[in-house]
């Protein structure tokens, strides 16, 4: 040990690595002495928001996590694991790559693929589909064009090329993500509970040896994790070198020989290397496993001939996995990882000591135990001062009677179709390869949320991601209840059962108390819904300080907590689809309309007013719609349906017409005013279509329980007419949805 | 009918294919490992999509070099059949096996969607049964699928109906507003003067389960399981 305490480093390191004093202070009190750089490096990388969650995690605690289908609950290994019938499981999580984005969105949203994907195959499970939430400043703005850009391409570059279709997402601009953009990746695995073995993330049997495998240890990204753990501000382009760079074509030979290694049954553990590379995966392993590992880092294959054990340490090179191998089986998993071409060096042994040894050429260079590094055992947790900022009451105060309606509606409901928080995406999806695997069944015929088959079975899995941020900034509580909400609607409309939430929490800066009263409220409303949907939240990841420092003002983005939902379609003939069917159909509305636009995208973008609440919303009304649903469409009673989302009735009509190329003829409410009628946003309303033959069963269904429902109109071959008007021909609006956003790009 | 599907590092539509040829038709199907020189005694191979060596270099460029494509191309000189989807139909080109080449897209961007395909002739196995006036509805996904030919060769594909089917629009019209990657003369695939080698940018093997609400593929499987000639 002395050359260890020779080479002691102090608290001004600490603080230019990252940590507070007083962490300081601990981890000389956990080691018994003052730490070296190697030791201290690895604490700030543990030790940092991304690793250890020491903002967020007495908060995160609180979210439901049991649920009946559940299999492998939060926290218990790389990602959560729900039973979906048949001896399936589905593996899914949902994680964020906001910061090397911003200032690299190429690969850093590439990264942001190739990480999630490989927390789903580390335990076994063979990526099925995976799923994007992306936010971005305004369009017309250069930066925004450039990060759209980038990121599109860089997802779909690596989406691509791994193979795994991308079957879904969405897709907002808002100046509030102007420097900060939000890129959140979903992946969701299959695993057969009878032919597959899961592969845990712990380790386990001293004397095993450890493996590295995959690419090479380079000195990209060399702690990635401190980095997204800090203020984005004008300087943090000198922190590219932070942002890995990602090789989908290592990405697909890991997916493929470490799902034919876990069938040996000879690994005994596996953990990805993400953020902190070998520090977190050794560590994380180890106390898992309640024991420890000696490693030898010189031993760890490196692109560069002259890096330092503590770059080696916290590389964050991609496509890497650390793998705890059964002893005397050595040359198996060798011969799998030679027949795939990829690297497979050991590294170390399992000891049984609660100790990690680093050694470099035969001298230990750094120690430390295993427990007090991470989440749940020795990390930092804190608890954050919260405090209600002052236009949370102020945001109540708007009064609808403050808006004119404007005079020309259909002018207005243009402008709207081509807003780009309306108008279509396919400039990003288009970019992606959302049929790969032919699994995709919402390719020919759109659904709200996606609907993915399970071959060889009757079943199908749904899967939403969903957020509307505006919401949760105006409200965090309810706005957040609406998330878990319209996900779990995404899922009931197009004919699934909701099961389980993976999220991903986008927040500024915990420090500030009015950021952290956000991020607490929000967690409240998550927990009051998912508690209410019986969908457990089985993990995910949190995602401090997106704001962005420009001189001296402060910029945080609308608190985003994306909800990553999975749903079970139980047959496959529930499965309820966008677009009107045939001309004659009638038109009807689940759920009340109200007299209310608020937060609506009609009052932000055509009226300019950013502050009004949340609109209409209670979980009450909401769970009794969606149980309502369920069984209509078990009845087999709905040609179509709908939920009404962004732009309202109006918007939600367009797209069962734009998709089908049918029109609609409706007849709107008196006693709402015109413009709440067709733009708000109240929640909790579903646009059906039934045919005529089947609409006494559906009315006789719908008398049963107290659900609002409403006759619109019905179904024509083209032509949009509300109230007897003519608003022209479907194909008019459709242009315009079309080519909004690729027109200013 | 045996069909052997090749399997290099990075294909990813190596499955869907064999699910398509051993689900959906009930043909007999091997995987034909890209290390391997042996092409247990298939009566046709097919070159699925994906990013083989990860196209790091050119599309198709280093699986034209693999173990396994020595056979293959002597396989296809004496008259077995081969086909090659999307970076199948990028290796073919690159083996030499097919006339022509691809460029990156015109938009520089790769594209995912549905196009319309209008077959080009009946003959050929692939087309045979093909209605050459109507418009099928088959998925592209590349990023390399702009066709590209000299006029000469061009001539020679047109004379010996040698095109397997243009992109077109839902109404089998042949338009520039149509193509969505600028190939030559709107070409979606072609096949060699011997009429065994196939290759085309399009996947049927995409369009050809009934669960995903479009079986327009099947029908260029179906035409060449009726049209083949055993060697």
């Amino acid at each position: 040990m002395s050359e260890i305490a020779a080479t002691a480093s102090g608290v001004e390191t600490a603080k230019e690595l990252g940590l507070l004093a007083e962490e300081y202070q601990k981890i000389v009190e956990i080691l018994g002495r003052e730490p070296n750089f190697n030791e201290l490096s690895i604490y700030s990388v543990m030790w940092s928001e991304h690793c250890s969650y020491k903002n967020s995690i007495v908060w995160l605690k609180t979210l439901p996590k049991d649920g009946p289908h559940m299999l492998v609950k939060a926290g218990e290994e790389n990602a959560g694991l729900v039973d979906i019938g048949d001896g399936l499981a589905c593996a899914f999580k949902i994680e964020s790559h906001n910061h090397p984005s911003a200032l690299e969105p190429y690969q850093g949203a590439a990264t942001g693929v190739g990480g999630i994907n490989r927390d789903i195959f580390t335990m076994g499970a063979r990526p099925i589909a995976q799923l994007n939430s992306l936010r971005f400043g305004k369009l017309e703005s250069k930066r925004t064009q450039w990060l759209l850009k980038g990121v599109t391409k860089g997802i779909g570059d690596y989406g691509n090329a791994f193979g795994i279709p991308t079957v879904g997402g969405e897709v907002y601009f808002d100046a509030c993500y102007e420097q900060n953009p939000l890129v959140n990746a979903f992946s969701a695995g299959i695993l057969n509970m009878e032919t597959d073995k899961m592969i845990s993330a712990k380790s386990g049997g001293p004397g095993n040896p450890v493996f590295i495998i995959g690419s090479f240890t380079g000195k990209d990204g060399i702690a990635g994790a401190a980095f997204a753990s800090k203020d984005l501000t004008e300087a943090s382009a000198e922190d590219i070198p932070s942002v890995q760079v990602g090789d989908p074509f290592q990405e697909k030979l890991l997916l493929e020989a470490t799902l034919e290694l876990a069938k040996t049954g000879a690994i005994v553990g596996m953990q990805d290397m993400g953020a902190a590379g070998i520090t977190c995966s050794t560590s994380e392993m180890s106390a898992a496993g309640d024991l420890g590992m000696r490693i030898h880092l010189d031993k760890v294959p490196t692109r560069q001939a002259d890096m330092k054990p503590w770059e080696i340490l916290l590389s964050e090179s991609q496509e890497r996995m650390l793998a705890v191998v059964e002893k005397g089986r050595e040359a198996e998993v060798k011969a799998i990882f030679d027949k795939w071409d990829l690297s497979c060096e050991q590294i170390g042994e399992v000891i049984a000591e609660d100790n990690l040894e680093y050694y470099w050429h035969g001298e230990l260079c750094a120690q430390t135990p295993a427990q007090p590094l991470v989440l749940g055992g020795g990390a930092p947790v804190y608890y954050r001062e919260h405090r209600e900022p002052a236009y949370f009451k102020q945001y109540k105060e708007f009064d609808i009677n403050s808006i004119i309606v404007p005079s020309d509606l259909q002018a207005t409901a243009k402008k709207l179709m081509a807003h780009p928080n309306i108008a279509s995406k396919r400039f990003v999806y288009n970019q992606y390869d959302s049929m790969v695997g032919t699994v995709n069944m919402s390719t020919n015929n759109p659904t709200d949320a996606s609907i993915v088959n399970i071959k060889g079975t009757n079943r199908a899995l749904a899967m939403t991601v969903d957020c509307n941020s505006r919401y949760v900034h105006v409200d965090p509580k309810v706005g957040t209840m609406i998330a878990v909400s319209e996900a779990a609607r995404n899922i009931v409309v197009s004919g699934g059962v909701p099961s389980a939430v993976t999220n991903c929490l986008n927040f500024g800066n915990p420090y500030e108390p009015e950021v952290y009263w956000q991020f607490v409220n929000a967690i409240k409303g998550m927990s009051e819904a998912c508690t209410k949907f019986e969908t457990p939240v089985t993990g995910g990841n949190v995602s401090f300080y997106n704001q962005t420092v420009i001189k001296d003002s402060t910029e945080p983005v609308f608190p985003t907590p994306t909800i990553g939902m999975i749903g079970i379609v139980e047959d496959k003939k529930h499965i309820t689809s966008i677009p009107f069917k045939s001309k004659g159909d009638l038109i009807y509305m689940l759920g009340e309309n109200r007299n209310d636009i608020s937060s609506s995208q009609y009052l932000v973008n055509i009226h300019g007013v950013e502050n009004s609440s949340a609109p209409y919303f209670s979980l009450e009304e909401e769970y009794t719609l969606q149980e309502q649903l369920k069984m209509t469409i078990r009845k087999g009673l709905l040609a179509s349906a709908h939920d009404v989302t962004e732009g309202g009735l109006f918007v939600a009509l367009m797209e069962k017409s734009m998709s089908s190329g049918l029109g609609f003829d409706i007849t709107s409410d008196s006693a709402i005013r015109s413009d709440a009628y067709l733009f708000g946003e109240s929640q909790s309303r579903v646009v059906v279509s039934v045919n005529p033959e089947n609409e006494d069963a559906f009315i006789d269904l719908m008398m049963l329980n107290g659900v609002e429902f409403d006759l619109l109109g019905h179904v024509t071959k083209g032509a949009v007419r509300i109230d007897d008007v003519s608003w022209g021909d479907v194909a008019d609006y459709k242009e315009i949805y079309d080519t909004a956003i690729e027109m200013q790009l | 009918m045996k069909f052997g599907v090749v399997v290099f590092p990075g294909s990813n539509c190596d499955k869907d294919m064999i699910y398509v040829l051993k689900e959906i038709l009930k043909q007999e199907v091997v995987e034909l490992w890209h290390k391997d020189t042996d092409l247990q005694g298939v009566d046709f191979v097919v070159l699925p999509g994906g990013f083989s060596y990860g196209d790091y270099l050119r599309s198709g460029a280093i699986a034209r070099f693999s173990p396994i494509m020595e056979k293959v191309v002597d396989f296809a000189n004496q008259g077995g059949y081969v086909m090659g989807i999307c970076n199948g139909f990028q290796v073919l080109c690159e083996a030499g096996l097919l006339p022509g080449t691809l460029k990156h897209n015109n938009s520089q961007t790769f594209i995912c969607k549905n196009v319309w395909l209008k077959p080009a002739s009946n003959d050929m196995a692939l087309t045979a049964n093909l209605d050459t006036n109507k418009a099928y509805q088959i998925p592209i996904a590349h990023g390399e699928g702009h066709y590209f030919a000299d006029d000469a060769t061009l001539a020679e594909l047109k004379s010996n109906n040698q095109i397997i089917a243009y992109y077109s629009n839902s109404n089998a019209e042949v338009l520039d507003s149509a193509n969505p990657n600028g190939s030559v003369n709107s070409i979606a695939g072609v096949c060699n003067a011997g009429k065994n080698v196939f290759g085309m940018m399009p996947h049927p093997e995409r369009a050809a389960d009934e669960n995903l609400g479009n079986i327009d593929g099947r029908a260029f499987f179906e035409s060449l399981l009726k049209n083949l000639v055993p060697a």
